[in-house]
C-alpha cells in the first residue's frame, strides 16, 4: 500500500476526487432544482404539463443511466450535439437524478395538509404563491431523508462517468491499478472513499432533517 | 391513471371558475407551443445532420437486427433473473439478521447492508475483473456481472424487507407467540409471509432498478442489451439509431414493470388495517378490498 501512495499519485487521486465531488455537487444542486420544477409541473392544473412531467419521470426511471451516458457522449455528436465530456456527463446525471428527486418531492406534496393549502387560498395566495410559500417548502421538509438517499445514489452514479471516459475518481483508481496491479487494496480503498462520501451525505441529511423538521 | 394523478393533486387548487379555466387554457396553449417547439428543434437538429434519413432507419425494419438485439435482451433478462433470485434470498437472510436479537448478527448484517448500499457497483465490478484473476479465480462473464449486482441489490432488498417486517403490527407476533409458536415459526409462518406480501410493490420497483443495473454488463462484455447495441453500432455505424432503439426496448419493458408496481401499490394503499376475517383467511386482494369497503 505504501508504495502506491506516493505524493504524485496522491495528487492525481485528489484531483480526480475533486472532479467526482464537483460532478456530484453540481448535478446534485441541478437535479434538486429541476426535480422541484418537474414536480410542480406534475401537480399543476394544466393537463398537458402534468402529462409531460409524467413522461419525463417515467423515461428516466426506466432507462439505464449507462445507456443515456453512452447515447449522449458517443451517439449525439453524430447529430451535431456535442459538448465537452465532463459537462455532458454532468447534464445527463442531472436530468436523470431529477426524475428521482421529482418522485421524492411528489410524495412530499401528498403530505402537505389540505388545511394549509386552503388557508393559503383564504389569504388570497395565487397558485404560484402557494407553491412558493406553502406547498414546496413543506414538501421538501417532509422528504429530506429520501432526498438524501437520491443524493447518495447520485454520488455513486458519478462513477459510471468513468465508463465514457471522464477522468474522475473511479477511472483514476482504475488507471492506478493498471500501473501497480494491486486491485484488492486499491479498489477496497476506493470503496472506503465512496462510503465516506455516502456517510457524509447521510449525516448531512439527518442533520438537515432535524433542523427543518415540522413540529406538529 | 390520469384520474388518480389528478385526484392526488387536486387538493392543491379548487375547481376552476371561468377565470381559472381561461388561465388553464392559456397555460395549456403556451405549454403545447413550448413542448412542440422543443420537439421540433430536436427533430430539425437530427434532420439537418441526416439522422432522420430513410436509409438510416430502414435496417431497423429487418428482423435479423431485432433478433440480434433481442438475444442481448434475453441475456439482460437472464442476468436480472439470477440477481433477483439470489438477491432476494440473501436479502431475506440479511433482513432477518438485521432484526435478530443476537447482537453480533445484527452488526454483521448492518455492516454488510451499509457497504452494499454505499459502494458503486462499478468498483465491485472492477474488483471482479481485476482482483479475482489475481487470486487465480476466473469466473465466466455472467458471474462477473451477477456477483457485484447481487452484493449491491441484496442490501437494498434487505432494507425493503426489513421495512416490511417492522411495519407489521406487533399483535401478529404476540398472537403467534401466545398460540405457542416458537420464535422461528412466528417469523417463518406469520411475520415474513405478510411482510413480503406488503412490500411487493417496492420489490417490483427494485426489480426495475436491478434490470437497469444489468446494463453494466457492457463493461464486462457480457452479452446483454446495451453491449449488443454497442457491438451492433460498431458494425452499422448507426450510433444514434441503435442506441435509441436500445433505449426504447429498456423503456417499454421497464415501463411495463413500473406500471405493474404502481398497480400493485393501489389496493394496499387503500387497505384499512387488516380486519379479523382477513387475517384468518388468505383472501385474494380483490376480496380483501371488498371487505374493507363494507
Amino acid at each position: 500500500m505504501n508504495n502506491i501512495l506516493t505524493p504524485e499519485t496522491i495528487g492525481l487521486l485528489l484531483q480526480a476526487l475533486g472532479t467526482t465531488l464537483m460532478m456530484a455537487v453540481v448535478a446534485g444542486i441541478g437535479s434538486l432544482i429541476l426535480g422541484v420544477l418537474v414536480t410542480m409541473a406534475r401537480v399543476s392544473p394544466i393537463p398537458i404539463l402534468r402529462w409531460a412531467a409524467w413522461c419525463y419521470v417515467q423515461f428516466f426511471i426506466n432507462v439505464p443511466l449507462l445507456a443515456l451516458l453512452i447515447l449522449a457522449v458517443f451517439a449525439l455528436p453524430d447529430a451535431g450535439l456535442i459538448a465537452p465530456l465532463t459537462p455532458t456527463a454532468i447534464i445527463v446525471l442531472t436530468v436523470y437524478e431529477a426524475a428521482y428527486v421529482a418522485e421524492a418531492v411528489r410524495s412530499g406534496v401528498n403530505t402537505v395538509g389540505v388545511g394549509q393549502v386552503e388557508a393559503g387560498r383564504a389569504l388570497g395566495f395565487s397558485l404560484l404563491q402557494s407553491f412558493r410559500f406553502i406547498i414546496i417548502p413543506q414538501s421538501l421538509r417532509a422528504v429530506v431523508q429520501p432526498l438524501g438517499n437520491v443524493m447518495i445514489a447520485l454520488a455513486m452514479n458519478t462513477a459510471l462517468a468513468a465508463v465514457v471516459g471522464v477522468v474522475e475518481f473511479t477511472s483514476e483508481v482504475n488507471k492506478l491499478n493498471l500501473v501497480f496491479a494491486q486491485p484488492i487494496q486499491i479498489f477496497t480503498g476506493a470503496g472506503i472513499v465512496y462510503m465516506a462520501i455516502a456517510l457524509v451525505i447521510g449525516l448531512a441529511a439527518g442533520w438537515i432533517e432535524r433542523r427543518v423538521a415540522i413540529v406538529r | 391513471m390520469t384520474q388518480s394523478r389528478h385526484s392526488a393533486a387536486s387538493f392543491l387548487y379548487e375547481e376552476p371558475g371561468p377565470r381559472g379555466r381561461r388561465m388553464i387554457l392559456v397555460g395549456s396553449i403556451i405549454s403545447i407551443i413550448v413542448l412542440a417547439g422543443v420537439i421540433a428543434l430536436g427533430l430539425w437538429q437530427f434532420g439537418s445532420h441526416g439522422q432522420l434519413d430513410y436509409d438510416k432507419w430502414a435496417p431497423f425494419a429487418q428482423w435479423p437486427i431485432w433478433e440480434f438485439l433481442l438475444v442481448g435482451f434475453l441475456g439482460t433478462l437472464a442476468a436480472a433473473a439470477i440477481v433477483a433470485v439470489l438477491g432476494s434470498v440473501l436479502g431475506i437472510i440479511l433482513a432477518l439478521g438485521r432484526v435478530s436479537k443476537v447482537r453480533v448478527l445484527r452488526w454483521l448484517a448492518t455492516g454488510y447492508i451499509e457497504v452494499g448500499r454505499t459502494v458503486p457497483v462499478l468498483l465491485l465490478i472492477y474488483l471482479m475483473l481485476f482482483g479475482l484473476p489475481q487470486l487465480g479465480i476466473n469466473l465466466p462473464t455472467l458471474w462477473k456481472l451477477v456477483i457485484p449486482l447481487t452484493i449491491a441489490n441484496s442490501a437494498v432488498f434487505a432494507e425493503i424487507i426489513r421495512a416490511g417486517i417492522l411495519s407489521l403490527p406487533r399483535g401478529q407476533t404476540e398472537a403467534a407467540l401466545s398460540l405457542g409458536l416458537r420464535q422461528w415459526q412466528t417469523m417463518a409462518f406469520v411475520v415474513l409471509p405478510q411482510a413480503l406480501r406488503n412490500v411487493v410493490p417496492s420489490l417490483v420497483s427494485q426489480l426495475v432498478s436491478l434490470l437497469k443495473d444489468t446494463s453494466l454488463g457492457y463493461i464486462v462484455a457480457y452479452t446483454e442489451l446495451l453491449y449488443r447495441g454497442q457491438v451492433l453500432s460498431s458494425f452499422n455505424h448507426l450510433l444514434i439509431q441503435t442506441f435509441l432503439v436500445v433505449t426504447l426496448i429498456y423503456l417499454v419493458f421497464n415501463g411495463s414493470l413500473s406500471a405493474l408496481a404502481s398497480r400493485l401499490q393501489k389496493p394496499t394503499r387503500k387497505r384499512k388495517p387488516i380486519g379479523p376475517l382477513a387475517t384468518a383467511l388468505p383472501l385474494p386482494i380483490g376480496a380483501v378490498e371488498g371487505e374493507a369497503r363494507v
